[in-house]
């Protein structure tokens, strides 16, 4: 009796109300019927993704693997792990401020599970190319970007793209050894494009070579340019999986 | 608030005092207001009298008389319609018919000719105004329970590996940039690895910028080069092979640079000199 009184509370009142939308199951209770069932994909925030239903051959894990999700999901996690990151890095190098590296040592030495996040953003953006690269071979085997998908595909690409520019822009971050020569191998390439190769590297280091310039602007490129487009595309291609009408097949 | 709305203060009153709202009773006594004005006008309020509304279709009955279809329908009798002078559905089409200044046959769309048919067309939608839905009907499912659970199993699976993977291994941290300092082993991030390694063997604008550049450009092309129009694999062998061919090929490359390759960028067995990768 408490309990009901307790519940209708907090249930009846204009707040509740107000946040969740009428069917939503947290207004009246969850009953598994077939209504409540669509209500539940319908009258969230989830809705964006999915549509109340899915083709059942879709459901087996063996058909995706639940790649292309999975790369979002690690997307999330670097996001929040990133900027667990941001508060204790400072893009600060060059002599007699290597604030950078600095940073990276305090964080693994004092910062409370500073090793931890470092640890998971490190290793999720690995796992992030490789999800990204398989869920890409799952939808070629699937013949998933014939039509109506051609565009899907082609932002997927770009999407493919923007996932190793972050995390190749994110390699020079910590300002150590392998940071710094890995990231030369990669721009030294870039100097190569046809006609205007000295410019184009210019502008990624801003300088002649990689300095702390480079630092401050592969930084601001790592934590807000390319996520800001990743985002944009990941929308595009979210939004064009509905539009074509759900995930591909039967095969 | 001139006169022209003019509330009955005594009907207004008592509404209230029933507890009615005061929208509801401002509601009625205005119309009771207006009630009264026609009243005091002379004029008659709510439906004709009967026998008024009796005459009137006496009237039409008699003067649409001549027409084909109102004699069908003569007798309002037998289809025990008419009460309290309506007219029948029969007699309503004729007399739209009469108009409409067409005496013929043919009924007027959306009328109901005969008290058979008790619904009305509203509207007809030319073909190409109607979306043309082509979907098939499909097996398919509630996204929730059972996609979603799919999904948030997986998102824990990738969750619980990547925490365990953080706990027990440690990113790696070099020593201090230096510029000065080219250190013995030096190599892109693995993903890179295939570029560095064609690096090994062709023209830096070559191995960075046109093959990686043509690589990108036909793996967005390729559902415009792909035509066949199946899905299924064992009608896309071409496709297939040289898939798994250019992906293989470039798992090969990343493989041998990142780990056939040692001090100097030369050729190494990681168990003899030890292995030159860093994640």
């Amino acid at each position: 009796m408490a309990k009901n009184d307790l519940k209708s509370r907090v249930q009846d009142n204009v707040i509740w109300k107000s946040i969740f939308r009428p069917g939503s199951i947290y207004r009246k209770g969850y009953r598994d019927t077939s209504r409540d069932r669509a209500l539940a994909a319908m009258n969230n925030v989830l809705y964006h993704l999915h549509p109340v239903k899915v083709k059942r051959h879709g459901l087996k894990l063996t058909y995706t693997y639940c790649l292309g999700g999975l790369s979002f999901f690690l997307f999330v996690l670097l996001t929040v792990t990133g900027i667990f990151l941001m508060f204790f890095y400072t893009p600060a190098a060059g002599a007699g401020t290597e604030v950078a590296y600095l940073n990276m040592r305090e964080l693994s030495a004092s910062v409370t599970f500073g090793q931890l996040v470092r640890n998971l953003h490190r290793w999720g953006a690995h796992a992030m190319v490789f999800t990204v690269f398989l869920h890409m071979a799952r939808v070629f085997y699937h013949g998933a970007y014939k039509p109506p998908r051609e565009f899907n595909w082609v932002v997927g690409v770009i999407l493919l793209t923007l996932t190793l520019l972050l995390s190749f822009t994110g390699y020079l971050l910590p300002w150590d050894q392998l940071a710094l020569w890995a990231v030369t191998v990669g721009t030294n390439m870039m100097g190569f494009t046809p006609v205007f190769g000295e410019q184009v590297q210019f502008v990624l280091l801003g300088g002649v070579e990689i300095g702390p310039n480079t630092l401050l602007r592969w930084y601001v490129l790592h934590v807000l340019f390319i996520p800001f487009i990743t985002v944009v595309f990941l929308a595009v291609h979210f939004w064009r999986i509905r539009k074509d009408g759900g995930i591909s097949g039967p095969l | 608030m001139s006169d022209e709305v003019q509330l009955d203060q005594e009907v207004y009153d008592r509404l209230i005092s029933e507890g009615k709202s005061e929208r509801i009773a401002r509601a009625k006594a205005k119309a009771a207001a207006v009630r009264q004005a026609k009243i005091a006008e002379g004029q008659s309020l709510g439906p004709k009298p009967p026998e008024q509304a009796e005459k009137a279709l006496e009237e039409f009955r008699s003067s649409a008389g001549g027409g084909g279809v109102a004699t069908k329908a003569a007798a309002p009798a037998e289809s025990g319609a008419a009460p309290g002078g309506r007219l029948t559905p029969e007699e309503r089409a004729a007399r739209v018919q009469a108009s409409l200044g067409n005496g013929g046959e043919a009924p007027s769309r959306g009328v109901p000719t005969s008290s058979e048919h008790t619904h009305r067309l509203l509207a007809l939608v030319p073909p190409a105004g109607i979306q043309q839905v082509q979907s098939k009907q499909m097996d398919k499912v509630y996204t929730w329970p059972h996609l979603l659970l799919v999904e948030f199993v997986s998102l824990l699976a990738m969750g619980a590996l990547l925490l365990i993977a953080s706990f027990f291994l440690d990113a790696p941290l070099g020593s201090l940039a230096n510029p000065n300092e080219v250190p013995a082993i030096n190599k892109a991030p693995w993903y890179f690895m295939g570029l560095q390694e064609l690096l090994r063997y062709f023209h830096p604008m070559v191995a960075g910028v046109t093959l990686p550049g043509v690589f990108l450009v036909m793996l967005m092309a390729a559902p415009f080069i792909d035509k066949n129009p199946s899905a299924k694999p064992e009608n896309r062998k071409v496709a297939n092979l040289a898939f798994t061919f250019f992906a293989s090929f470039w798992g090969l490359l990343v493989l041998i640079g990142s780990f056939l390759r040692g001090p100097g960028y030369e050729w190494v067995w990681p168990w003899v000199e030890g292995l030159g990768f860093t994640l």
